[in-house]
């Protein structure tokens, strides 16, 4: 039993359409879940007030956009590397799931940061590369659109992969790296100090790990619907060879 | 209904927004895999019958 075996497109859809009820279930379990815990049982904090509960949506939203580039990413390189079309439509298949949830993260860090901040909007290193990490999703998108080749448009889109994941890091660690701008250090850390309490954390852990679930169920789901959409159009251009000869 | 105090349309406005796009995002997803099933299945049907 091999991880290749799932470059079937047959085997990955039989082990999917078994793994996607569970997989809706956790997801919704988790999210509505750990959303509930955090909007109605958790307490104001002491600086930020009521604006804290805008955590349980931003900070998945942020882990899930830079993870869903990452995703892509590696699907990307084994298409380039083995030429697995199941992994070309996978990264095709998150990226959408990866623009929602950046836009989730600048919609909210703008609607949180103009009363803690005073601005919506502030040329931060984070919020900078996470506004270009959107870009790229966006670029990502209509680059696959653009070309109807479909293992050209796979190329060209890995290749974007690859240049768009330098913001994919940026946006991670750039509270690490530059110590300028508004935006405050990691929310969940090892170390206890710098950790948010564990009052937030444990409806937030809930919050992240639905997230997470949530876009496994979205990729299966979707990268069954590409290979559906593939199936389909060779069969028609087979048929349309079989009625000119 | 907690108290969100004077941040009451900052929380709403950012749980509206983002609830309203991965309720997007969902629906989505699962009407174009519905139509792509079936049609996909119309064409394998239409294959079938005419050998």
């Amino acid at each position: 039993m091999s991880i290749w075996e799932y470059a079937n497109p047959k085997k990955f859809l039989t082990t999917s359409e078994r793994l996607l009820p569970p997989l809706w279930g956790l997801s919704a379990v988790l999210m509505l879940g750990g959303l509930i815990w955090g909007f109605f049982f958790t307490p104001d904090d002491y600086r930020q007030g009521a604006t804290v509960k805008i955590i349980y949506l931003h900070v998945p939203a942020a882990l899930m956009a830079i993870n869903a580039w990452f995703m892509m990413l590696v699907a990307s390189l084994i298409w380039v590397i083995r030429r697995h079309h199941v992994s070309a439509l996978a990264a095709r298949a998150a990226a959408p799931v990866g623009i929602v949830m950046t836009l989730i993260a600048l919609v909210t860090g703008a609607i949180w940061g103009q009363p803690m901040w005073g601005t919506w909007w502030a040329w931060d290193p984070r919020l900078t590369s996470f506004l270009v990490l959107f870009l790229f999703y966006l670029g990502y998108i209509a680059l696959w659109e653009a070309i109807d080749n479909p293992d050209t448009a796979a190329d060209l889109t890995a290749i974007l992969c690859l240049v768009g994941s330098v913001f994919a890091v940026l946006s991670r660690y750039a509270v690490n790296f530059w110590n300028q701008g508004l935006h405050q250090g990691a929310s969940l850390s090892l170390d206890k100090e710098e950790n948010v309490a564990d009052v937030f954390a444990y409806p937030l852990y809930a919050c992240m790990a639905g997230f997470a679930v949530f876009f496994v169920a979205l990729v299966f789901y979707r990268t069954g619907t590409e290979i559906r959409a593939r199936r389909m159009a060779a069969l028609i251009a087979r048929e349309r060879m079989a009625a000119d000869a | 209904m907690p108290d969100l105090g004077k941040y009451t349309d900052t929380v709403l406005s950012a749980y509206g927004v983002s609830l309203l796009l991965l309720l997007g995002l969902l629906v989505l997803t699962l009407r174009r895999g519905a139509k792509i099933r079936a049609r996909l299945r119309e064409v394998e049907h239409r294959i079938e019958r005419n050998g």
